[in-house]
């Protein structure tokens, strides 16, 4: 077989692996869903077309020549999206080198592994580019049937982002690996990717709410302050957003650019993706980390319970860069709190329901890995005490951690507002606890490594979660603001959530 | 210092009786009858090793009785104690290990074993000097602080066999113990099951490797198709054969072929 057979069959098998698990990903792993998966992929992308068309609408219009403040704000959306596919790709380049089910084949097979390791770049780069061209689309979409088919260079664009994305992914994997070790790099890396994929966001809001204490982005963005330390509009810097209206020739460059980079990518770090690959697989067998002798510890079956629970969710990787990441939304919210603390502002408000969804969220993993992440559920099964006693310690343990997550920032808001501070409090136990009571009706047995699934066991649970924690945030500030809708917010949540126990298995 | 929840072992009610494991009736059906109303009897202080050709019902049969699986009908008694009307009790009685060692991947061996000995309610001061001589013994001594993740399959099974023996429990019920393990360690395993039996303790095993059983085991259980069609000491069975130098393999053989055709 020749090279280039060799390479376009391994693509192939690449292609057809992303695939499937992409395929598994959407139906939940039963190929009799595809159907019911493909129409609601379809219902999903249409009603996206809606925010799609809220957020982004108003800029259809646009033409070239921009001014500096159009420019900044196109060029901050895109480095926003560009961030967010940054973020994924580490997340994937990641799993791809801890992930060491054909490692073994691969490196024992007489292909050339700089070759092979090429096409997993490439399918790496792929993947991310298709993400992001999926989740584009309604945007692009709606600017194309606003303002013409310029737009559609736009998708240019995103594959260029999704392009550089990944290559920038694999060289900071690659280099983390080198730097730190792969013991550490894979919690690096994950606290690497919530840290970008959210930091662009709160950069914004903080300066935001330090110029002109409010958490509105565009506010600074539209600032003429910042538009009189921007470049000129004929800078490069501002070639994607010229790009993403039309300019041929700046998307020429961009797709140039991004091919490069990913080119020089895989010429640099194709040899060393496999030293990574095998230092990374080597790690699972003689990576060991030791933890200080202490006497045991008595107390109640109970207490041992959550204990265990407490340590293995301290230890967790995933949960460190999920709470950090909660914790950094947390901070313009908390720095609007500290410049308003004199006040009553109205801009105080919009804390309580950043902090009820974060909360919502939180719980919601939280549970999943307590209560339905069991490594050894046949020991907690055998073990002498009754099954309701196991899942009340794991519940506590879920609403200890909210508690000591979210008590201070409600101790602090009730220094400024001590009724705002009762009805977030109220709001945050109320989120917590429906999204702990949908993971207890929905639980599966799994282990904790299978985290990243949790959301493709039960669709109905994924989005019940996520719209009650939105549900109650929304309850919260409107019984700040409008105490009548706020019940009525209220109510809505509480039907949603009782229709979900309604379908749920564990009723049965 | 125990709570008033954790009861000390050896405390659970229990009528006196000489039999460790006492089964009837037992029936359990999945999509076909993967145990067929066995009635099985295990004496106190007996080393006992269930045999079966795959999928006869022997894992079925021993989740059953250490209440990881309901049964449709039967019953199952542990010293005494109803197992179904009173689980708790029971399992205070007994430990499992299943083939695939199922524990924590982020705690040490130690914090794994001060885990399991809270959840059977033992005194620290009595369970911390067991486990630290359980990792001694099935040589784990000096991966007691590392965390179980980058441990070997050998290593890890004799991890769950160290948190099953460490509340000192009076039935061992294990599910091929000895899958993975290599020679220096499946023997660290069956010395020390040994010991327990010595001891006082009784042991239920199912296990493939027939030599282990013929070794080891005091009585023998032929199982097929959910039914237990042979049981009773290595010569018994011989001797329910018509063999007297036959091998256990052999028997085994001609137990689960007659069974086949039947």
């Amino acid at each position: 077989m020749s090279s280039a057979t060799a390479l376009s069959w391994f693509a192939r098998h690449e292609l057809r692996l992303a695939w499937r698990e992409w395929f598994a990903m959407m139906t939940g792993g039963r190929r009799k869903r595809a159907r019911v998966a493909v129409v609601g992929l379809l219902c999903f992308a249409a009603l996206l077309h809606l925010p799609a068309w809220a957020v982004i609408g108003r800029f259809a219009d646009l033409q070239l020549p921009l001014d500096k403040s159009s420019l900044i704000v196109i060029s901050a959306t895109i480095f926003l999206a560009w961030t967010l596919m940054l973020s994924q790709a580490i997340e994937s380049v990641t799993r791809v080198f801890y992930a060491r089910a054909d490692l073994d084949l691969i490196m024992s097979s007489p292909a050339r592994l700089a070759n092979l390791f090429s096409v997993r770049i490439a399918s790496i780069a792929l993947t991310v580019t298709v993400l992001a061209l999926l989740f584009s689309t309604p945007f692009i979409d709606v600017l194309v049937i606003g303002g013409g088919a310029r737009w559609l260079a736009a998708f240019g664009v995103v594959i260029a982002m999704g392009l550089s994305a990944a290559a920038i992914a694999i060289a900071i994997t690659i280099l983390l690996f080198r730097l730190i070790g792969p013991a550490r790099t894979r919690l690096i890396a994950q606290i690497l990717a919530a840290i970008i994929g959210a930091g662009f966001v709160i950069a914004l809001q903080i300066a935001a709410i330090m110029s002109y204490g409010t958490l509105a982005r565009f506010t600074i963005l539209t600032s003429g302050s910042l538009a009189a330390y921007a470049p000129d509009v004929d800078s490069i810097w501002w070639w994607p957003a010229r790009a993403a209206m039309g300019d041929h020739e700046a998307l020429l460059l961009l797709l140039a650019l991004a091919l490069v980079l990913l080119g020089g990518v895989m010429a640099i770090f194709s040899h060393r993706f496999a030293d990574t690959a095998i230092d990374a697989a080597a790690y699972g067998a003689s990576g060991r980390v030791r933890t200080r002798e202490r006497p045991f510890r008595g107390g109640s079956r109970q207490q041992a319970l959550r204990r265990k629970e407490f340590m293995l969710l301290w230890r967790d990787p995933w949960l460190i860069s999920q709470t950090l990441m909660q914790l950094l939304y947390l901070v313009p919210p908390a720095l609007l709190l500290w410049r308003n603390f004199a006040d009553s502002s109205a801009a105080l408000t919009l804390i309580t329901p950043v902090i009820v969804m974060a909360a919502g969220q939180l719980a919601g993993g939280l549970a999943w890995l307590t209560i339905s992440g069991e490594d050894a559920p046949d020991l907690v099964a055998t073990a002498p005490l009754m099954p309701s006693g196991v899942i009340r310690a794991k519940i506590e343990v879920v609403l200890i951690a909210i508690a000591a997550i979210f008590g201070p920032l409600v101790a602090a808001l009730a220094f400024a507002s001590p009724s705002q501070a009762a009805i977030s409090a109220g709001a945050i136990i109320v989120s917590a606890a429906s999204a702990t009571a949908i993971q207890l009706w929905f639980r599966v047995q799994a282990r904790r490594s299978q985290f990243r699934r949790r959301q493709t066991s039960s669709r109905l649970a994924t989005f019940a979660e996520a719209f009650s924690s939105i549900g109650w945030a929304a309850t919260a500030a409107l019984l700040l603001a409008l105490p009548l809708a706020g019940l009525i917010s209220g109510l809505i949540t509480a039907c949603l959530v009782a229709i979900t126990w309604r379908f749920s298995p564990r009723r049965a | 210092m125990v709570s008033d929840d954790a009861k000390p072992y050896g405390v659970a009610v229990m009528k006196p009786d000489s039999s460790a494991l006492d089964v009837k009736g037992l029936t359990k059906r999945f999509d076909r009858l993967a145990v067929d109303s066995l009635d099985l009897t295990i004496r106190a202080g007996e080393f006992y090793a269930l045999v079966g050709p795959n999928g006869a019902g022997k894992t079925t049969t021993l989740r059953m009785v250490a209440g990881l699986l309901r049964p449709d009908a039967g019953a199952v008694s542990i010293f005494g104690i109803d197992a179904l009307a009173d689980p708790v009790g029971a399992k205070q009685v007994m430990a499992w290990v299943s083939d695939e060692p199922m524990i924590y991947d982020k705690l040490t061996p130690l914090e794994y074993l001060e885990f399991v000995a809270g959840l059977w309610g033992i005194a620290p001061a009595t369970s911390e000097p067991v486990a630290q001589d359980l990792l001694g013994s099935l040589g784990l001594e000096a991966h007691r602080h590392e965390r179980c993740e980058g441990f070997s399959k050998g290593m890890r099974q004799k991890v769950a066999l160290a948190g099953a023996l460490v509340h000192d429990p009076r039935l061992i019920i294990l599910d091929e113990p000895l899958t993975g393990l290599d020679a220096v360690s499946a023997r660290h395993v069956k010395g020390l099951l040994s010991a327990r039996v010595r001891a006082g303790c009784t042991v239920i095993m199912t296990t493939h490797i027939l030599e282990v059983a013929e070794r080891m085991a005091d009585r023998i259980g032929v199982i097929a198709s959910g039914r237990l069609v042979a049981e009773g000491t290595l010569a018994e069975l011989r001797q329910q054969n018509g063999h007297a130098d036959t091998s256990l393999e052999d028997l085994f053989i001609a137990l689960v072929t007659l069974q086949a055709a039947a």
